[in-house]
């Protein structure tokens, strides 16, 4: 099967790569891109660990296919920061110790952003449903959703 | 030079600074096992058996080898030929076995053969190029039914010396310990319940599955990159199942996605390096969940029979328990670490517990966090619970009346040193938990749980640099957030600032051989490692300073960082900061480092004690966590937040095992939830906030009173969540998961 050419932009840069019909985006950001900042837990969308956001809506990039990617926008874990300035979320996930691992962190980091810029002011039961589809085994998810909590009060007390 | 050994005044210990990898961790940076890749990689595939039972009569891998992109294809003839013996003696076999299937495939999911090809999609393209014939035999799965005299057997002579004779081929390994007499301890007692219980297998679940890359020469020599819980384990048995050299194979662990036991041992790399061997070019593999959930560790499954005899003051007279544990098709389930748990918490008289290790036809089960423990805590903390119930005690109370303390001699055999079980009884009595008003629906549970932690061979090495900073190498992987436990012991010792120490996971070729990480021995004993080799440097910095004031090194000790004279006799000299002791290092000496290796045997056992309380819709039978609180003897907490951070987690592991997790098996012996939509760990949305006590009593076998904290917190939670459901339905729960269906069935039976 031959491949076919794609044209994105991935964290604001412009990129092209070949793909096989068959590999999702998250194959093509891994193995193509060199961001291997996604990781594969599952395959199937249920882990959340490769989780992006296409033209800013937040997906499990193993669901999607790589050619669909054509002509989109995609945020990764890596353009979280400003150059070396970490975002508040990331600030407050290393103070938190909202990691153990850090397996699952790159997907909870992108989809605890995208419930950020949505809802500035999330209840716990909000962002426990919101991140519902981004497993963790190691933490129980307490210190996880605690550090979202707090890094949401803050960017509301900054702006 | 005076050098204190036990501490009890911390400067650094017991902070909670930022972990030294979190900036990794938080931008995508950190590399996991599946993040490597080398110039002229290839990718491997692995076919594996459909059949849980199944004599493998023939392997045609022609069409597959003549296919333009693969570049090798291995079977077992591919592998060394390691000696069979029984039980575990023989472990090299048993791995190499569940790695490449020999003469039957043993289980759903049982690899037969691999492939080596261009692209990941090629790979498993040409996997189905791969023919196999096989003669289906008969499986069992269940651990009673494996037991039975008609079971099929899974492999004559695997059993060991400890089986007694007339038992079932499948039972391989048996466990008999305890002391008083039971009988005895029966006939004082007012009230004795006997019962028994089920718990299902369940997986570790790391988010992370299985990845490495691989390359191996024909001259025997090679690189291995792994996710693993210990890379000299891999090292050795890999090479072990190669038929090369130990000292041949490089490995080097990347950073773990997860392990909880079940990264102990190896799955893929024996089959990387013998695809990258015959292909002569680097070979990743990285299993999908399903391989993950088909073929690597799940836990055992159990099948437990629990007796106790109770005074009407709450004092236990008697107990007794023999514990089935089903490990898949190969010896290793651990009857006799549930056997040695069970009753560990109490202080008895009489007791005797009896472990079996079964043999079926699933996947060769791995540790999980405590192994073995926590099923015989949710069978014998049921019981106790029966009994408080009806006798009208506080189960808190005639807990702390039975509890095990300093000098109690233990079920299993010992007594113990000082431990914290009173300690986290007392605490959990003290917490506003334990006597907040409960909702209608709701039920509370408590339960205390226990696990011995671990020593393991350990080496580190400590190096200083000019500028006065210092790179500690340890050998164990940093599963969460052991560097920062790590470099705040080096700073205690040092007394230089924790920023200043980069803490390295060396690989197998930079220091000697580490103990996996596992027994929650990390921060026990590389954090004793750490404090050693951080003092034998500190010996040399106060000999240098020594040479530089011309006095002996006897009347120079370390203070804060510095050396400085140790009295008033030992001459008047300004405090000579590290710094300027290894600034001109290479002049006075040369290089300074220091190292230990031992084997440290004071790992100190582990209790802890849980409060839940959960709701239960009698609709649907589904239950909620309410409410949970653990409380846990930590010795000395290095760093409380990741101490808190396995509280939550062992925790929210339990929740799952108790409420939702469960190896599903067909009538065809194949695993229907190979999935984590089907296998359904906890989401955020399941659980609570999980509040923590910290609890320290120090472990006289560490320099800084360290206990392992790892484990313990998945022991209790699997009867306290039991008792909390069972007191909120008004039915006793006997199986695990109790899941919706199992809750509604119960309150069906109950309502008769």
């Amino acid at each position: 099967m031959s491949k076919l050419h794609v044209s994105t932009t991935v964290n604001g840069d412009t990129v092209e790569f070949l793909c096989d019909p068959r590999e999702t985006l998250l194959d093509c950001l891994r193995d193509k891109l060199n961001l291997t900042g996604a990781k594969e837990g599952c395959g199937t969308g249920d882990c959340g660990a490769c989780s992006v956001t296409v033209d800013g809506r937040l997906v499990c990039s193993c669901l999607v296919l790589g050619v669909e990617a054509d002509g989109k926008s995609i945020e990764t874990v890596e353009g979280i920061a400003d150059g070396d300035i970490l975002h508040p979320l990331q600030k407050k996930f290393i103070e938190h110790a909202a990691l153990q691992c850090g397996i699952c962190t790159p997907g909870i980091l992108v989809a605890a952003k995208s419930l950020l810029e949505k809802n500035p002011n999330p209840t716990e039961e909000e962002t426990r449903y919101w991140l519902a589809g981004n497993l963790c085994r190691c933490t129980g998810y307490d210190k996880i959703i605690r550090a979202v909590m707090e890094t949401a009060e803050e960017l509301r007390e900054a702006s | 030079m005076a050098l204190d050994d036990r501490k009890s005044e911390f400067t650094f210990v017991g902070t909670r600074p930022d972990r030294p990898d979190g900036l990794d961790k938080v931008t995508g940076r950190a590399k996991f096992g599946a993040d490597m890749s080398a110039p002229g990689m290839l990718h491997g595939a692995i076919l594996r058996s459909p059949h849980a039972h199944a004599r493998i009569v023939k392997i045609d891998t022609s069409k597959a080898e003549a296919h333009k992109d693969v570049k090798a294809v291995v079977t077992r003839a591919d592998f060394a030929d390691v000696p069979f013996k029984p039980g575990l003696e023989g472990e090299f076999w048993n791995v190499l076995e569940n790695v490449m299937a020999g003469e039957k495939a043993l289980y759903d999911g049982h690899a037969v053969a691999a492939v080596a090809a261009s692209s990941a999609l090629a790979a498993r393209d040409a996997l189905k190029l791969i023919e196999v014939e096989y003669e289906v035999l008969p499986h069992v799965t269940d651990v009673d039914k494996a037991m039975a005299p008609d079971a099929p057997v899974i492999r004559e002579g695997a059993a060991d010396y400890s089986v007694p004779e007339g038992m079932h081929p499948n039972v391989v390994r048996y466990h008999e310990s305890g002391h008083g007499d039971v009988e005895a301890g029966f006939a004082e007692a007012d009230l004795i319940i006997e019962d028994s219980f089920v718990t299902e297998a369940t997986h570790q679940g790391y988010i992370e599955p299985h990845a490495c890359l691989g390359m191996l020469g024909n001259d025997g020599k090679g690189e291995l990159w792994c996710t693993t819980q210990g890379h000299w384990i891999a090292q050795k048995t890999c090479a072990a199942l190669l038929g090369i050299e130990t000292s041949q194979l490089r490995v080097t662990a990347s950073e773990i996605g997860g392990g909880f036991g079940g990264k102990t041992t190896v799955f893929i790399e024996p089959v990387a390096l013998a695809l990258s061997r015959k292909a002569n070019r680097p070979v990743k593999i990285v299993m999908t969940r399903s391989e993950v959930f088909r073929a690597t560790g799940p836990t055992a499954s159990a099948s437990m029979d629990v007796k106790i005899g109770m005074k009407k003051d709450g004092t236990i007279s008697a107990a007794q328990g023999v514990f089935r544990l089903q490990g898949g098709a190969f010896p290793g389930a651990p009857g006799d670490m549930t056997a040695m748990c069970a009753f560990a918490p109490y202080n008895l008289t009489n007791v005797k517990q009896i472990g079996y290790d079964v043999m079926s036809n699933r996947p060769k089960q791995a540790a999980y966090r405590a192994p073995g423990a926590p099923m015989g805590a949710f069978a014998v903390e049921s019981v106790i619970d029966e009994l408080c119930k009806k006798l009208g005690l506080d189960p808190v109370d005639v807990r702390l009346k039975n509890a095990a303390h300093e000098g109690t001699k233990a079920s299993y055999g010992p007594r113990y040193e000082r431990i914290g079980l009173v300690e986290t009884l007392e605490a959990a009595k003290a917490h506003p938990h334990y006597t907040a008003p409960l909702k209608p629906g709701q039920g509370r549970g408590i339960s205390c749980g226990f696990w011995f932690n671990h020593g393991g061979e350990t080496s580190v090495s400590l190096a200083l640099s000019e500028d006065g900073s210092a790179q500690l190498m340890v050998g164990t992987p940093d599963i969460g957030g052991s560097r920062a436990s790590m470099a705040l012991m080096a700073a205690e010792v040092l007394g230089i600032p924790y920023e200043n120490i980069r803490v390295t996971i060396a690989d197998t070729a930079t220091l000697g051989y580490n103990d996996v990480s596992h027994g929650s021995r990390v921060t026990y004993a590389s954090g004793l490692a750490t404090i050693k080799a951080a003092k034998h440097a500190v010996e040399k910095l106060c000999e240098r300073a020594a040479a530089k004031w011309d006095i002996p090194v006897e009347a120079v000790k370390w203070e804060n960082g510095c050396a400085v004279p140790s009295g008033p006799n030992a001459g008047d000299f300004d405090p000579m900061p590290l710094a300027d002791i290894t600034a001109d290092m290479g002049r006075t000496g040369g290089p300074i480092s220091g190292h230990f290796e031992a084997t440290p045997e004071g790992a100190g056992v582990s209790f802890g004690t849980h409060i839940v309380d959960a709701e239960v819709d009698p609709e649907t039978g589904k239950t909620s966590i309410t409410r949970y609180t653990v409380i846990q003897d930590a010795g000395k907490a290095i760093h409380p937040t990741y101490v808190e951070g396995q509280f939550q987690g062992g925790a929210a592991q339990g929740i799952g095992w108790a409420l939702n997790e469960e190896y599903i098996y067909g009538e065809d012996g194949r695993l229907q939830n190979s999935i984590f939509l089907d296998y359904r760990i906890p989401v955020a949305s399941d659980l609570p906030m999980i509040d923590t006590v910290i609890v320290e009593v120090p472990n006289p076998g560490h320099p800084f009173g360290v206990r392992g904290v790892g484990e313990t917190g998945i022991v209790p939670p699997l009867a306290a969540i039991a008792n909390a459901v069972s007191n909120a339905a008004g039915v006793r729960m006997k199986q695990l998961p109790m899941s919706p269906p199992r809750i509604l069935a119960a309150l069906k039976d109950n309502n008769g």
